[in-house]
């Protein structure tokens, strides 16, 4: 019995360790942070039957990067890169409609013309939603920003695509300043209401922070954080997508 | 550092009524120990939440359960208040009570003030030396720079509060409105509190708030938080001797209880999201988010829960309040709006120095430790100021006392 109980945690470790090694770049998450009983399904089906994987970012300022390679190294690219890799041989395009500076209510507005518009071989199997923080910064009544997350995530599910929110980013140098807190937490209940998955990306940079992968809190940092920073996030939400898909990528590969 | 046995301190505590459980002070001199233990923790914990998260947060009351520090401080504030006050205005009519309270505001209007000024500096310092391109969007929130006129105004006008000082233009807020509530309150005490349920409920159903500058709105909504107020104020009054009889039985114990229960087994969701799986959707439907902007009624239930329970488990005569080791929170209790301030401040220079000196869980600890024993130390000066100086005028004494009771400096 006991020597069962030995080679299980020996074994568990091996798995983990070799588990932690594929991360790479020291920005492991833990597990459940990208676990979720939301499902993605029409990512999955978009992957099984078609063989590609069309994914629209809505968002503010903090999806991109500033910088000559700022759109590259910016985590939509990076999680289109991330989804690549995990899905061989199915087409992942990941594109970005980013409204720096607009609150929820005023990007909600925009969704329905927005997928409208889109021809029908564009529409996006899945948008992912990165919002609160220009809400956050204009201090909008968290009420008023719960009914405008509705209604957004409502108009892009009505127009057939899966939806993903993104919460806020974690800035310990700024929580004396930003109220984040009424905002992640609308985010959350908003994304359970509607059961679809949500990236904790204030909680995932937390943990970075706090075990020391990335110091968020020192006041000089030049590109070369922030680049790795989002290249962690990209690889962190393709996980979840994949995660949320309920596919198992092992299994796509044999197939092919 | 050594605690000194002031004088002061040591006749009130020889003044303490002998056995009284729910009871509370009524008569003049009678010192209720008890309320500046709390209040001392109240500002203990206030301090430790507006740090970054560090060992010491997992101290504080809001990780178990809805409310928090908040809650206590301003219940506290408004059954201190109520109290001095309202004996002020027995014997010295309506008019002195209210030109004292006035004083009062005036008073903390201008720690407010204060406190932006050294705000203003920190937020300019980062505007000017922090570079993060990660947070680029992030930094759009320091435009108001820009028009350091306007904000500067504002400020003054209660309009601009940056976060963690939303404490303070609540209570001005609060302490204006105290003349009124205590002339109803010693006349019909039961009305006062009803209207105030009244105003609380008419703020949820039809939104009410103020508005705050750039935009948004006050954090802390004073059309609902003056209900915590407005009790701590009935309370003073009579309520709580009148209600000593459903604090002491059975069922209010039970029901207490459950309900710190249940909601130390919610927050534990919070704090180990894989125990979500066991939260039943159409309980987070109803629950979430929990306001407390508009003091949520969750929040107020699991004070009141919190309290009851505090004032059974915890008698007026409880030996440990004379005891060395609680004094120092008690003198926080005492002396609240400057150590609040103080706290505030610290809490700022708490934050500068983990960007510039360093991070790391023990730095962390070690500013929360020294905050707090700088907090205590600044109180044990107080109380020695003002022991000298009643010393010199016993004329002036019982003013003192009683802006001491009330938390502070006259």
């Amino acid at each position: 019995m006991r020597v069962l109980l030995v080679a299980w945690i020996v074994a568990g470790t091996l798995i983990g360790s070799s588990a932690r090694a594929e991360e790479g770049a020291g920005c492991a998450v833990p597990g459940y942070l990208l676990a979720t009983e939301n499902a993605l399904p029409k990512v999955a089906e978009a992957v099984k039957s078609y063989k590609r994987l069309s994914i629209l970012v809505v968002g503010s300022g903090s999806s991109a990067l500033a910088g000559s390679d700022g759109t590259n190294a910016s985590y939509p690219a990076r999680l289109e890169a991330a989804l690549r890799e995990t899905f061989t041989g199915v087409t992942v395009s990941v594109r970005t409609d980013l409204r720096p500076k607009k609150t929820a209510a005023e990007a909600a507005e925009s969704f329905g013309p927005m997928m409208e518009k889109l021809p029908q071989d564009q529409k996006p199997d899945l948008v992912v939603w990165q919002t609160g923080t220009v809400d956050a910064i204009r201090s909008v009544d968290p009420d008023d920003f719960r009914a405008a997350l509705d209604s957004g995530v409502g108009a892009l599910q009505k127009s057939g695509s899966d939806v993903l929110l993104m919460n806020l980013q974690y800035n310990p140098r700024m929580e004396t300043m930003l109220s984040v807190g009424p905002y992640n937490d609308t985010i959350r209940v908003v994304a359970q209401d509607h059961q679809i998955p949500m990236f904790d990306r204030f909680s995932i940079m937390r943990h970075w922070n706090d075990v020391g992968d990335f110091d968020l809190f020192g006041s000089a940092h030049g590109y070369g954080m922030a680049k790795r920073v989002h290249d962690c996030i990209g690889r962190s939400l393709s996980a979840l997508v994949v995660e949320a898909s309920r596919l198992n990528p092992a299994e796509l590969r044999i197939q092919r | 550092m050594t605690f000194v046995t002031t004088p002061m301190t040591d006749q009130a505590a020889a003044d303490m009524p002998a056995a009284k459980a729910a009871a509370l002070p009524v008569a003049a001199g009678e010192r209720e120990l008890r309320l500046d233990l709390f209040r001392g923790m109240a500002l203990w914990l206030i301090f430790i939440d507006h740090l970054p998260p560090n060992i010491l947060t997992w101290f504080t009351i809001r990780n178990y359960g809805f409310s928090d520090a908040t809650e206590i401080f301003i219940f506290i504030s408004g059954y201190t208040a109520a109290f001095v006050y309202s004996r002020t205005m027995l014997d010295r009519g309506f008019v002195v009570a209210s030109a004292r309270i006035f004083k009062r505001v005036w008073q903390i209007y201008v720690a407010h003030v204060f406190l932006f000024t050294i705000y203003l500096a920190e937020i300019s310092y980062i505007a000017t030396r922090f570079e993060n391109p990660l947070y680029a969007e992030e930094m759009g929130i320091l435009d108001f720079l820009k028009q350091p006129d306007v904000t500067i105004v504002q400020a003054l006008l209660l309009k601009f509060r940056p976060v963690n000082m939303d404490v303070l233009p609540l209570y001005i807020v609060l302490m204006i409105f105290l003349p009124l509530i205590i002339w109803l309150m010693q006349r019909k005490a039961d009305i006062a509190l009803a209207l105030s349920v009244l105003l609380y409920a008419l703020t949820w159903e039809f939104d009410w708030y103020l508005p705050a500058y750039p935009n948004g709105f006050w954090a802390f909504n004073p059309f609902a938080w003056q209900l915590l107020f407005v009790f701590g104020a009935w309370c003073a009054l009579g309520g709580a001797r009148r209600m000593a009889r459903i604090l002491s039985s059975r069922i209010t114990l039970w029901l207490c209880i459950a309900y710190l229960v249940f909601a130390f087994c919610v927050t534990l969701t919070w704090h180990v999201p894989q125990l979500n799986v066991f939260m039943p959707r159409w309980l987070e439907s109803w629950m979430y988010p929990i306001n407390k902007t508009d003091l949520d009624v969750l929040r107020f239930v699991h004070f009141l829960a919190l309290a009851a329970i505090t004032v059974r488990v915890l008698p007026s005569d409880w030996p440990g309040l004379k005891s060395p080791w609680l004094r120092p929170v008690i003198r926080c209790g005492q002396h609240s709006l400057e150590i609040f301030c103080l706290g505030v401040f610290l809490a700022f220079a708490g934050h500068f120095i983990l960007a510039e000196v360093s991070g790391g869980a023990w730095m962390h600890f070690f500013i929360s430790v020294a905050g707090i024993v700088i907090m205590s130390a600044a109180a044990w000066l107080f109380s020695w100021y003002k022991t000298e100086v009643s010393k010199g005028d016993k004329r002036t004494k019982s003013a003192d006392a009683d802006a001491d009771l009330a938390g502070g400096g006259s």
